[in-house]
C-alpha cells in the first residue's frame, strides 16, 4: 500500500521549514554518514539525543587544545582563560533561557541529576523541608527522571505523591486540579513537552495554581529547551515555574552537562546538595559556611569543556532562533503525523494536531513489535527509538508495553520523513502483514 | 518492495524462517498449572525495552514436566521461549542445563560460535541473532528466567531433605 502522503518531491512547498536548511545540514557533519550497506543515515532519534553542529565540536577541541586549565583555582593565564569561557558559557545558558540572573544557572551532569539536586536538597533540614502530611504532584507522562526522584523523596519523607492523570487524546487531565494541589501540595513537577506523547503542557496555567497555595513548580523542559523559545524574565512571577532543568546533550550541545535554573529566592532556601571544593565559602574543623549560588550547588571540578560546548550550542541554536526552529519542528511533525496515519494498522499515540505538540511522535504498528520495526528500519539507515522511552507509566495509561519513537529536529527534511513512512511500508511487507 | 539488495543488511540472517514462524506459532505458550511436579514461578523484564515474561517451571523426578510462560515482547524474545519449551520438556534438569549453556554460549558468541543442531535444534536459528548486540537479550531472557525457575525447585528441594 502507498501512503497517501505527499509525494516524494513535493516537499519544497512545504511552509514552516528552515529557510537554510541545506546549509543547517552541513553544519551538522555526522549527516554525511553512510551505514552498513551504504544507506545514508536518516536519523530520527534526536529526542533521545540530538547531533552536534561543527562549531560545539570545534569549540571543544579548541578549548582543550588552548586554553584547558582548572577553574576558578588555577591562578595563571590558562586558568583565567578557562574561568572566563566556563562563565561565559554561564552567561549564554542564562540567555538562552531567558533567566533574570545569570547566577541562578546551575551547571549539572545532566537533567537527571538537577532533578535530583532539588528532590534530595528537599529532604534535608532546611526551610523548604518536607515532611509527612506534605503532598508532592507529578503527572502520568513523566520520564522516570522526574518520577523516580519524587519517589524516593516521598518515601523518605513520608509525604505522599500524587499524580495527574492523562485524557484519552495525551493531555494532562485537569479535571481535579482543585483536589490535586491543594494547601498540602508542597511541590508540583511536571514535564513542559512529553517526550514519549509530545504533549505542550500548560505551564503557566499549573505554576499559578501551584503558586496561590505556596507550593513550588519544577519543570523538566528537556524536551522543551530544544525546540520552545524559553523567557523566563518575561513570564509574570505568579505563572514563572521556581525551577527549570534541561539536559545539554539535547539542545545540540555534549553529553555530561546539564542545567538547573532556580529563582534566587528558593535556590536561597534549598541547603546544599554536594560538597566539596568550590561550594564553600569557608572550611573550619568544627563548622563550613557556603558559597552562595550558583558554586553552593557546584562542588568539585564541573564538566568544564562541555559547559563551554553547551555555551556554543545554545549560541548557535539562538542564532537561528527558537522561534524558527519550533516553526521548523511543526511543519516536519505536521508531515510526519500525515505520512505516518497512512500507514495500515499505524495508530500514533498522543495530540493529532502538530500545534499542540513536540517533535516526537511515538507510534504503534498492528502486528509487528517495536524492537522488530526499528531493527528492519535500522537496517534502511532509519535511527528511530523502541522500548518504552523511559515513560512506562504513560505507556500503561494507554495500554501499550512500548512503542515506536521518531523525533526530529532543526536538522530534519522531509525526504527523511518519506524514507521513514517508506521503510515502515516495507516493514509491513518484511513481516507479511497482508 | 522486497527487491532491495539480496541480503538486506543482515536483516535475513536475524530473522530466520524458523524464528519467524515460532514467533507466529509459538509452542507452550499460557501458564499451566496440569503438571504436578513441583514448581516454581518467575517473572523477568528486560529493563531497557520492557519486554517481560512470567515463566513456571514443573519439575517431576528430575525430569522437567513443563515449562508454561506468559510473555510480551519481540519476535525474538518470543520465538525463543517457543524453541526453550521444545528443547528442555522431557529431559532431565542435568540435560536441560547442559542446552541452556549451549544456546547461551551461541548466544555470547558475538556470531563466531558455530552451533551444534544437534544438541539445539530449532535454536541454531539464534545463531544469526548473535550478531546484533542489541537483542542478544531478547533472545536470553526466557531463557535466563528458566533457569532462575528451575534453580529455584532445586533448591527447594534440597531445603526440604
Ligand atoms: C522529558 C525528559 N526528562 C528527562 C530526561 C533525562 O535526561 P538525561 O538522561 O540527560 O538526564 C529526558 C531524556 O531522556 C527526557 O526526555
Amino acid at each position: 500500500m502507498v501512503s497517501p502522503g505527499p509525494a516524494i518531491g513535493s516537499t519544497s512547498g512545504l511552509s514552516g521549514l528552515l529557510p537554510e536548511l541545506e546549509v543547517i545540514r552541513k553544519d551538522f557533519p555526522i549527516l554525511e554518514r553512510t551505514l552498513a550497506g551504504g544507506m545514508p543515515l536518516v536519523y530520527l532519534d534526536s529526542a533521545n539525543t540530538s547531533q552536534k553542529p561543527q562549531v560545539v565540536i570545534d569549540t571543544m577541541v579548541d578549548h582543550l587544545e588552548r586554553h584547558n586549565a582548572n577553574i576558578a583555582r588555577a591562578m595563571h593565564q590558562l586558568g583565567a582563560e578557562s574561568t572566563e569561557a566556563f562563565e561565559a558559557a554561564r552567561d549564554k545558558v542564562a540567555a538562552f533561557i531567558g533567566a533574570p540572573e545569570r547566577d541562578e544557572v546551575i551547571f549539572t551532569k545532566n537533567a537527571s541529576e538537577a532533578l535530583n539536586l532539588v528532590a534530595n536538597t528537599l529532604v534535608w533540614a532546611g526551610e523548604r523541608q518536607i515532611g509527612a502530611g506534605d503532598e508532592v504532584v507529578i503527572t502520568e507522562m513523566e520520564h522516570h527522571s522526574n518520577i523516580v526522584p519524587w519517589q524516593l523523596l516521598t518515601q523518605r519523607t513520608g509525604a505522599t505523591l500524587r499524580w495527574f492523570g492523562l485524557t484519552d487524546d495525551g493531555q494532562l487531565d485537569l479535571s481535579n486540579i482543585e483536589q490535586l494541589i491543594t494547601e498540602r501540595t508542597k511541590v508540583v513537577s511536571l514535564t513542559w513537552v512529553s517526550n514519549m506523547l509530545g504533549t505542550i503542557n500548560p505551564i503557566a496555567e499549573i505554576t499559578r495554581k501551584a503558586h496561590a497555595v505556596g507550593a513550588i513548580v519544577v519543570v523538566d523542559a528537556s524536551q522543551a529547551a530544544p525546540q520552545l523559545p524559553i523567557d523566563l524574565a518575561a513570564m509574570p512571577l505568579d505563572e514563572r515555574p521556581d525551577l527549570v532543568a534541561f539536559t545539554g546533550h539535547k539542545v545540540v550541545g555534549p553529553t555530561g552537562i546539564g542545567v538547573l535554573w532556580g529563582s534566587r529566592a528558593v535556590l536561597d532556601q534549598l541547603p546544599p546538595f554536594l560538597g566539596g571544593g568550590e561550594m564553600i565559602e569557608t572550611v573550619r574543623m568544627d563548622v563550613s559556611t557556603y558559597a552562595g549560588i550558583p558554586h553552593k550547588f557546584e562542588a568539585g571540578t564541573p564538566p568544564i569543556v562541555e559547559a563551554i560546548g553547551l555555551g556554543a550550542a545554545v549560541d548557535y541554536l539562538g542564532h537561528i532562533g527558537l522561534g524558527a526552529i519550533h516553526a521548523h519542528e511543526q511543519a516536519i511533525t505536521a508531515y510526519a503525523l500525515e505520512g505516518l496515519q497512512g500507514i495500515k494498522g499505524l495508530t500514533v499515540l498522543g495530540p493529532l494536531d502538530a500545534a499542540l505538540r513536540g517533535g516526537a511522535i511515538a507510534f504503534e504498528l498492528d502486528g509487528v513489535h517495536p524492537h522488530d520495526i526499528a531493527q528492519v528500519l535500522d537496517s534502511r539507515g532509519v535511527a528511530v527509538r523502541a522500548g518504552h522511552h523511559c515513560a512506562k507509566p504513560a505507556h500503561a495509561r494507554f495500554g501499550v508495553q512500548s512503542s515506536t519513537r521518531m523525533s526530529s529536529y532543526l536538522y530534519t527534511e522531509p525526504r527523511e520523513i518519506d524514507a521513514l513512512v517508506e521503510a515502515l511500508e516495507y516493514t509491513r511487507s518484511y513481516f507479511k502483514l497482508d | 518492495m522486497t527487491a532491495h539488495g539480496t541480503d538486506r543488511n543482515g536483516l535475513d540472517a536475524l530473522y530466520q524462517e524458523i524464528i519467524l514462524d515460532h514467533y507466529k506459532n509459538p509452542h507452550g505458550k499460557g501458564l499451566r498449572d496440569s503438571a504436578t511436579g513441583e514448581s516454581a514461578e518467575v517473572h523477568h523484564v528486560n529493563p531497557t525495552c520492557g519486554d517481560e515474561v512470567t515463566l513456571r517451571v514443573h519439575l517431576k523426578d528430575g525430569v522437567v514436566e513443563d515449562v508454561s510462560y506468559d510473555s510480551l515482547g519481540c519476535s525474538i524474545s518470543q520465538a525463543s521461549a517457543s524453541v526453550l519449551y521444545d528443547l528442555v520438556i522431557g529431559k532431565t534438569v542435568d540435560e536441560a542445563l547442559a542446552i541452556h549453556q549451549e544456546f547461551l554460549t551461541l548466544m555470547q558468541g558475538k556470531g563466531n560460535v558455530e552451533p551444534d543442531e544437534d544438541v539445539l535444534e530449532d535454536g541454531i536459528a539464534f545463531a544469526g541473532v548473535a550478531k546484533f548486540p542489541a537483542r542478544v537479550k531478547c533472545a536470553l531472557l526466557s531463557w535466563m528466567a528458566w533457569k532462575d525457575a528451575t534453580t529455584q525447585v532445586v533448591a527447594g528441594g534440597e531445603d526440604k531433605s
